[in-house]
């Protein structure tokens, strides 16, 4: 099962280091991680996209809240929210595939952000899905460097 | 009034009513030791950092009080790792303090430099590295207040040089507020109402107990609740002095090297009341033939050894003090011997802890001498292997933090250093190390800190002249090959060595001269070595062999 975890933390030294051990101790990849400040500069969140059995996800968790730094840990598995995902993609681009590639990045609103004489980056936000639907798209042009900066989630509503 | 970092270290360790110190010094720590030279701090300057790590933790759980053990840079902080594991393994709260290289040098690869809080990350319960003296006072009160509360366990905080140095304001904190921190004691009243109705319910009830009972003093609680209900108790190594072992309700050790009718009753129970124990692999052998037609209740202060291992019906959060003390209200009186206590009565009397009383010289027999000279009063430690086993079955433990052993980590040379700090932080009693010709080697050189110190711990080495547990292990499922398991003609002659370190040695290898010998050694105001002449191929037993369900016991008698 694919879990999005939020996390937060006290924005310290070696924070990173505690919860990054948790996982590679039990062996468990971590799909994606994001992390920042949140609205008090001394607290950071981190947003971990990981995939494993449900009974070590729960001990992960558990094991997350024990740390001393953390404050914070919730699983967004059962709640409604929002996932996003940032990603920067130079596809290559000449005279011919131009005008083709600016309207499959107007029909996923997203954006070119530069343009160079035979590539474009292509910056585009959205969920896992949207993003891995687009980079389908435009593989057939040649995909030159892509980057992400990894999915941050935040529950919907009043919560 | 302006203070150095040595300064406010050596006084903020005094307002916590530190006594004591083990450890060694070196080139970075040589502000701190300046300090020390006044002070009235003990200091007890151990041979290896290993063993000012296990001291430390001996007498931690010889007293309740915190042990707190000092190294320098590099080499001497990583010594210490050991020592942190085994600690946290075991939740003792303990204090490790390393000096570190100058902050500007800090990740240059600069002499005796060792990322110690990097290393020690994932074996202590939280770690600190200091860069600003302005912000020691508060470490250290966090760190004690982190090392003591909820789970305990090591904190260690580095400490660099130029930080020892540094002037600032001290004031120590009186109280800490961490945010991020915030243990949970009082269990949830539905979850004890519910476990209170189990336990009225239940035909065949066990108390499982382990250290938690221990770390909060829940032993009175304990005694009560099994008292109050007949529940029959059984307990983990870490939980043996938790309830008296001559107690009628007591089955004894569960586990691997536990006692038949511990083993059984487990398998055989409907209900299993879980307190401050995490149902360790020693424990639970194979997991899917475990106690099959038990509901499980678990009370304990780590959410993370909740449906670890074994699923449990009844989580209860929270201090077993607390939580006992509040059960102990809920449950029912019972006074009737049920069919089940009769059973438990036919296993304990059918299948006793034993072994062959012939004339020659055993281990067991040194144990329960030991027992009996000291009437069971006196703190026992172990190393690990053999040793350990036969302490468990044959020592009749009365007390909590009688028994000091490394339960989780496993760690050979644990024994000796424990003892140390344990005669330390309890003058008044006996301390016996029981130990392995294997394990007495590996802290050895710490003799010279008792000789130096003036602390008459006294060591029984159960010297069979191999590696005795994995010989065991060998020969009962290696055909006999004794690889890498012999000692015997590497072995010193220990009464020379205790002699040579201006301690006391005794060698006994007649079964008659056992008493006189454990005598007079506790006479003895000095470190003292036994060396006991043990039969060589002597087995632990009974015997769970790793993979089986708890009730598939080897029963065999060496």
């Amino acid at each position: 099962m694919r879990h999005a975890i939020s996390v937060l933390v006290e924005n310290k030294a070696g924070v990173l280091a505690r919860i990054a051990n948790l996982f590679s101790a039990r062996g468990y990849n971590i799909d994606s991680l994001a992390v920042g400040e949140t609205e008090d500069p001394t607290i950071s969140r981190m947003t971990i996209i990981v995939r494993g059995d449900e009974r070590i996800l729960e001990q992960i968790e558990k094991q997350l809240n024990k740390l001393v730094d953390v404050i914070r840990v919730s699983d967004f598995l059962e709640t409604e929210h929002l996932e996003r995902d940032l990603i920067l993609i130079k596809v290559t681009a000449d005279k011919n595939s131009r005008l083709e590639i600016m309207q499959i990045v107007d029909i996923f609103r997203a954006k070119i952000v530069d343009v160079g004489s035979n590539s474009v980056i292509i910056e585009m936000t959205g969920n896992e899905e949207k993003i891995k639907a687009f980079v389908e798209i435009v593989k057939p042009f040649g995909i030159k460097e892509m980057v992400r900066t990894g999915i941050v989630a935040m529950g919907r509503g009043n919560k | 009034m302006k203070k150095t970092g040595a300064q406010i270290l050596i006084e903020s360790l005094l307002k916590e009513k530190v006594e004591v110190v083990f450890g060694i010094p070196g080139g970075v720590f040589l502000p701190t030791f300046d300090v020390l030279y006044d002070s009235p701090l003990r200091f007890i300057l151990t041979r290896h950092e290993q063993g000012a790590a296990h001291m430390a933790e001996g007498y931690s759980r010889a007293s309740g009080r915190i042990g707190v053990c000092f190294a320098t840079s590099g080499p001497g902080a990583t010594n210490l790792v050991t020592g942190l594991a085994n600690a946290n393994m075991d939740s003792i709260p303990m204090i490790a303090i390393t000096a570190q290289v100058a902050t500007n040098l800090i990740g240059n690869d600069a002499f005796q430099e060792a990322d110690i809080t990097g290393i020690t990350r994932p074996v202590t319960k939280h770690n600190y590295l200091v860069k600003d003296v302005r912000d020691l006072a508060r470490t250290i009160k966090e760190a004690f207040y982190i090392a003591q509360t909820g789970r305990p366990g090591p904190v260690l905080i580095d400490l660099p040089v130029d930080v020892q140095k540094a002037e600032c304001e001290f004031s120590y904190p009186a109280q800490v507020d961490i945010r991020s921190y915030r243990p949970n004691y009082q269990g949830h009243p539905g979850q004890i109402k519910k476990a209170a109705d189990l336990i009225n319910q239940a035909q065949k009830p066990v108390l499982y107990i382990g250290g938690g009972v221990i770390t909060s003093g829940a032993h009175k609680e304990i005694m009560a609740l099994a008292e109050k209900a007949q529940l029959p108790v059984i307990w983990t190594l870490m939980g043996i002095g938790a309830f008296p072992s001559a107690h009628d309700l007591s089955l004894g050790m569960v586990g691997m090297h536990g006692t038949y009718s511990a083993n059984h009753a487990t398998q055989k129970s409907d209900l299993i009341i879980a307190v401050g124990a995490r149902f360790d692999d020693r424990v639970t052998g194979r997991l899917d033939k475990f106690a099959p037609g038990a509901k499980v209740i678990h009370v304990d202060i780590d959410p993370t050894s909740i449906s670890k291992n074994i699923k449990v019906d009844v989580p209860i959060v929270g201090d077993a003090r607390i939580i006992v003390g509040e059960l102990v209200k809920l449950v029912a009186k019972k006074t009737k011997m049920t069919d089940w206590h009769k059973q438990i009565e036919i296993w304990k009397k059918d299948f006793p802890l034993t072994y062959k009383k012939d004339s020659k010289l055993r281990a067991q027999y040194v144990i329960e001498q030991i027992c009996e000279i000291t009437k069971g009063n006196g703190i026992i430690t172990t190393e690990v292997g053999q040793n350990q086993m036969w302490s468990t079955q044959f020592f009749k433990y009365k007390t909590p933090r009688s028994f000091i052993s490394s339960g989780g980590l496993g760690t050979m040379g644990y024994g000796f250093p424990a003892a140390i700090g344990a005669k330390v932080a309890c003058p008044d009693r006996v301390v016996f190390d029981i130990a392995g010709d294997g394990s007495i080697q590996m802290n050895i050189q710490e003799l010279a800190t008792a000789v130096q110190n003036k602390i008459p711990v006294k060591v029984a080495i159960l010297n069979n002249g191999y590696l005795g547990m994995v010989r065991q292990w060998q020969q009962l499922f290696y055909k006999r090959r004794y690889s890498g398991t012999v000692l015997s003609s590497g072995n010193p002659d220990f009464v020379k060595v205790a002699e040579a370190y201006g301690a006391v040695g005794i060698r006994v290898e007649k079964k008659s001269d056992v008493r006189a010998a454990i005598q007079k050694a506790i006479k003895i105001d000095k470190p003292v070595f036994l060396d006991f002449k043990i039969e060589s191929e002597e087995n632990v037993f009974p015997m769970v062999p790793a993979g089986a369900a708890l009730d598939e016991i080897l029963q065999g008698v060496a």
